[in-house]
């Protein structure tokens, strides 16, 4: 019997992620998967990052995961969304050929130390004395690890449905994971459904594209991972068209022969990323929806619609599809299809990102009620390093919702819940000024250090980097002037008798690096990619130095940890609503329970008092 | 939690004395004190015993139920004879007979806060009721119990969320073409705007109500401004304190005018001179009449030409009016016209107070002036165009952040810290 250190179940984003990641932290790895041919394989749309989603791409980059790098090897098109407005909300995005995406993902994996992959389909969780130690292999032998991690994606309980049509599926053309979702069930964990969608595959040949307006990409292309220094395979366009009152007439005719509006779907869908029928509904004064293009390859055939996700039968997925400008004559390589799966209420999860009731095991990707391969992604990076710390009876990493959306989301997801598909959004990141995407490497990377994640090329390429941002920084700061000095230099400037650093004049409109350089020839010397950078942190300066002392507050009530097994309903005084919800939400620190809903100040200081008088009655 | 009591009302020699007691026990130890107990807030005379069966007084006794009770606890009250001796036996009786714990200073009112019975604005209102020692006092102090702070924040807070939910939708979803906001989000700022700016405007006179209203009396020496404070002092039933001799330029006396709590101020005689003590005396009469609320001018009625600027804010009265018979003048010897005096300023004071606003402490103050700070950065980046979103998001992000101190929604450990030591023992 072979004994692993960590094996993880699921070769999608969210296990490649945690395989590596265990890997690189030195751990035997066992990544048992479908099919060998599951790794880097993209379900839906063929594109990474976008707002929120490209900051967490650069936040596994920025820990040495592989999805950044891919995504750069993959990248056909790069789009730096919301370019207009300030650098803490763009989102770097790329449209990505499927192939070169798997090419990529599959040589990391097979370059990656300690980590093996196993074909096969995962059972049943091997359990003993109340833990997880392994997992049962289709072939009914089992696989003994100190830590297990559980990405199942779409596929626990995986059920496809198009039109009236359904079948028990993974993703269309692969088998669902049916046995481990009985046994799951059976241990009397906290479970739901849920849905998504996608939408019909087109022809490429088969599309008018000279009548259609095209979107091309970037001049200056934002990449994904901060390794990658120029553009690795050719770009293309992608195209524009939209939907018509003629289309919507025929998705409106159809509705009750839509799975997800027949009826037939119990789980909740997510309501950003609506269907076809939804938006219909929904919106039903609007006349037109726009509609992506997007190739899946270079050498691909294949067309990927974004915008009209639906379930409906194929033959009116093919009707309401050829009333669209463009699509005509167009051919359906796949239909669109809805699939409903099992997921974990993730609140039954601790920041690890381990089951707090099944220690030994932990949870990432879908399965926790996110979407998108990103979410997946960073969920499996932390699982997999945290698993790798268990194995090695270490302390497990804990990101804050003030250094990383990866920390954000991991909070979101154990303190509340979801009740739709979760996916990232700046907005969800109170501290988004400061969690950039252009500066996940210096608020990660350090730390991925100390864990020991990061490989010798990031390490190299990191310190290198950072040397030249600190001299940088340091050369501005030291450099002063007055507002005389200034204004004799032809500059305007408020006389307020301050002296500014370079540095701060740097914060102040009209003062670039152009007008420095005429005050010290010095700062000539320094690069063009350090001087962005630096511009960027300026932009908020005055922001974030006010928002300091509210992330030391969080910081300080993160760190009052609200012990595992708590009895709320022994707290007098917590009125019993509240003390229902916190039973519930099971909140694993005094920042997470101050944000339940409905959370007073005096609960609050009475948890506190209750969880110290616990810690004293410990250490004593 | 255990089971604590606390003498109620005040300690001394009094007709009636009341005791609380809150907790789980505190039903049992009154059955067992009063042999039965009356139904649920139902007033009804009781024996009670010791646990030896010795009589302690007859009092009494009245009960309220968990949830409905002032601290949100099984509540008993024992309203019982107010001799000291008696109190002293009720009082020993619970802490030994029945091993109850003599409450801390402010505990049962932080009960009723830990049990969600009160906010923290409706907690410091309790705070001001108790201590409130005039009528305007005691109806602001009611209204914000009644939760009106809570009210108005919880209105703001709605529009600023409507906002912030609309800018964050320009950031996140570029892609959907969801068109522009600008209109929409810069009306939902400018009515919490509005709102803050207007309760900021009232809130230094409703600080008054709370703190006193100051009234400077000034005018030339001799001009019968002392007289005028005696008279004022005079009447004796309206005297609250008098801090007389505070310095040796300004006289206080404190006092209660139409349902206002006002301190007088007699400041030094103006007049020109070269005697330097005298000078610095003048000058700091000055400066404190200045900053007080309202400006007395008297102008005795034997000097012809004004040697005071006055402005609006300022009451100009004719005093020694008696001199030369002036109808509308007043005179602190015959007692002339000092009524008069009195409606006027307490009309000026009312008047002051009439905005219909809720918040009162410094603390309220801070919150909102941070409120409104950052309400007005981002009305003015959107109103300039071409904004940076996440700035505007932040600013508005402050702004609600501010307000939820406001009623303690967060960062409150501090101001409980603070409030709770002004509490004194059993309220
Ligand atoms: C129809 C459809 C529509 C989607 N629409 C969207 C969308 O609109 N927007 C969006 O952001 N995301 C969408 N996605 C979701 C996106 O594909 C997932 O969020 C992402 O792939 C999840 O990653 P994961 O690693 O959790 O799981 P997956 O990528 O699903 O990978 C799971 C892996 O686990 C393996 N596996 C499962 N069970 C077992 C077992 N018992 N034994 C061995 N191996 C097993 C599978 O073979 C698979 O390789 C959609 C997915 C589908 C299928």
């Amino acid at each position: 019997m072979k004994q692993y250190d960590v094996i993880v179940v699921g070769g999608g984003h969210a296990g490649v992620e945690a395989a590596l990641a265990a890997g690189r932290m030195g751990a035997k790895t066992g990544l048992v998967t479908f099919r060998k041919d599951d790794l880097g394989v993209m379900s839906c749309n063929p594109a990474f990052g976008g707002l929120g989603k490209g900051h967490l791409v650069r936040e596994i980059d920025a820990l040495d995961g592989a999805m950044g790098r891919a995504s750069d090897y993959a990248a056909i098109q790069y789009r730096l969304l919301n370019r207009s407005k300030g650098p803490a909300v763009q989102g770097p995005r790329v449209q990505a050929d499927r192939v070169r995406y798997r090419d990529a993902i599959r040589h990391i994996v097979a370059e990656a130390p300690n980590v093996d992959v196993i074909e096969a389909e995962v059972t049943a969780l091997e359990l003993e004395g109340g833990r997880v130690v392994g997992v049962r292999i289709g072939d009914d032998s089992a696989l003994l690890a100190k830590a297990v991690v559980l990405t199942t994606g779409t596929f626990l309980g995986g059920k496809v449905f198009i039109g009236d049509r359904s079948f028990p599926a993974g993703r269309m053309g692969n088998a669902a994971s049916t046995v481990l979702a009985q046994q799951l069930r059976g241990l009397g964990l906290p479970m739901g459904r849920l849905k998504t969608g996608t939408p019909p595959r087109l022809r490429s040949s088969s599309i008018d594209w000279d009548m259609l307006e095209t979107q091309p990409g970037d001049d200056i292309p934002a990449y994904m991972s901060f390794l990658t220094n120029h553009t690795i395979a050719p770009q293309i366009a992608c195209a524009i068209t939209h939907t018509n009152p003629e289309t919507h007439q025929i998705v409106r005719e159809n509705l009750s022969r839509s799975a997800m509006y027949g009826g037939q779907i119990e789980g909740v869908g997510p309501r950003y990323c609506p269907s076809i029928e939804d938006k219909i509904t929904r919106f039903a004064d609007k006349d037109s929806h726009q509609i992506f293009l997007e190739p899946e390859g270079l050498d691909s055939d294949t067309v990927y619609p974004n915008g009209i996700s639906t379930s409906l039968p194929a033959e009116v997925q093919e009707a309401y599809v050829r009333t669209i400008r463009g699509l005509q004559n167009v051919e359906i390589l796949q239909p669109g299809y809805a699939i409903e799966y099992d997921y974990l209420d993730p609140r039954a999860l601790d920041l690890s990102l381990q089951l707090s009731a099944l220690p030994g095991l932990f949870l990432a990707g879908q399965i926790n009620g996110t979407t998108g391969y990103e979410e997946a992604g960073a969920q499996g990076l932390v699982a997999g390093l945290n698993a790798a710390c268990m194995a090695f009876d270490r302390e497990p990493l804990h990101l804050s919702r003030a250094d990383s959306y990866i920390g954000v989301m991991i909070d979101d997801l154990t303190a509340r819940g979801v009740s739709e598909p979760y996916r990232m959004f700046t907005s969800r990141a109170e501290y988004r000024l400061s969690l950039r995407a252009d500066n996940a490497d210096q608020r990660l990377t350090p730390l991925g250090q100390t864990l020991g994640c990061i490989g010798d090329g990031r390490r190299v390429a990191f310190e290198e980097k950072n040397g030249r941002l600190q001299s940088a920084r340091a050369k501005l700061t030291a450099k002063t002037f007055t507002p005389g000095q200034l204004r004799n230099a032809g500059y305007k400037i408020s006389e307020d008798g301050t002296r500014r650093t370079a540095l701060e004049l740097l914060g102040l409109p009209g003062f670039g690096f152009d007008v420095l350089e005429t005050l010290e020839p010095d700062f000539k010397t320094i690069d063009e990619d350090t001087r962005a950078q630096l511009g960027r942190e300026m932009i908020y300066a005055a922001y974030l130095t006010r928002q300091e002392s509210q992330i030391a507050s969080l910081r300080a009530d993160e760190a009052r940890a609200i012990p595992d097994g708590i009895d709320y309903s022994a707290i007098n005084g917590l009125s019993r609503e509240l003390a229902d919800k916190l039973s519930r939400s099971k909140p694993k620190s005094i920042a997470q329970a101050g944000r339940i809903d409905g959370m007073t100040p005096a609960a609050l200081v009475l948890i506190l008092a209750r969880i110290q008088a616990v810690g004293r009655r410990e250490s004593a | 939690m255990d089971t604590i009591f606390a003498l109620a009302s005040a300690r001394g020699k009094s007709g009636v004395s009341v005791i609380r007691i809150s907790g789980t026990r505190a039903h049992d130890v009154a059955r067992a004190m009063a042999g039965s107990l009356p139904p649920l807030r139902q007033a009804t005379l009781r024996m009670l015993r010791n646990e030896a069966g010795e009589r302690l007084d007859s009092a009494l006794v009245l009960t309220f139920a968990k949830g409905a009770s002032f601290t949100g606890e099984d509540v008993a009250e024992l309203m019982v004879h107010g001799s000291m001796a008696t109190v002293a036996a009720v009082e020993r009786c619970l802490a030994v007979d029945h091993g109850l714990r003599l409450a801390q200073p402010g505990e049962f009112t932080r009960r009723a806060l830990d049990n969600g019975i009160m906010d923290l604005t409706q907690v410091e209102a309790l705070s001001d009721l108790l201590e409130a020692e005039t009528e305007s006092q005691r109806r602001q102090a009611l209204r914000i119990l009644d939760g009106a702070i809570g009210r108005v924040v919880g209105v703001w807070r709605r529009h600023l969320v409507k906002a912030a939910a609309l800018v964050e939708t320009a950031i996140d979803f570029v892609e959907e073409d969801v068109g522009n906001f600008d209109t929409q989000i810069l009306a939902e700022l400018r009515a919490v705007e509005g709102g803050v700016q207007s309760e900021l405007a009232g809130q230094r006179a409703r600080e008054r109500i709370q703190s006193g209203f100051e009234v400077a009396l000034i005018g030339p020496v001799n001009a019968g401004k002392s007289s005028l404070l005696n008279a004022l002092a005079g009447r004796d039933a309206a005297i609250i304190s008098d801090v007389a001799g505070t310095t040796r330029d300004v006289l206080e006396v404190r006092m209660d005018v139409g349902g206002f709590a006002v301190t007088f101020l007699d400041t030094a005689g103006l007049r020109d001179t070269t005697e330097e003590v005298e000078a610095i005396g003048i000058a700091r009469g000055k400066a404190r009449a200045e900053q007080a609320d309202l400006r007395i001018i008297l102008h005795p009625a034997d000097q012809p030409a004004m040697m005071i600027e006055t402005t609006d804010r300022d009451l100009v009265v004719r005093s020694k009016a008696d001199i030369n018979a002036m109808p509308n003048g007043i005179s602190a010897h015959t007692g002339q016209g000092v009524d008069r005096l009195l409606d006027q300023i307490t009309e000026r004071l009312s008047a002051m107070t009439a905005r219909d606003g809720v918040t009162v402490r410094e603390r309220h103050q801070q919150a909102m002036q941070q409120a409104a700070t950052a309400l007005t950065d981002a009305i003015d980046k959107i109103a300039e165009g071409d904004y940076i979103a996440e700035l505007v998001a932040a600013d508005i992000r402050i702004a609600i952040n501010a307000l939820d101190v406001l009623i303690g929604v967060v960062d409150v450990e501090d101001v409980l810290g603070d409030i709770f030591s002004s509490f004194c023992i059993g309220k």
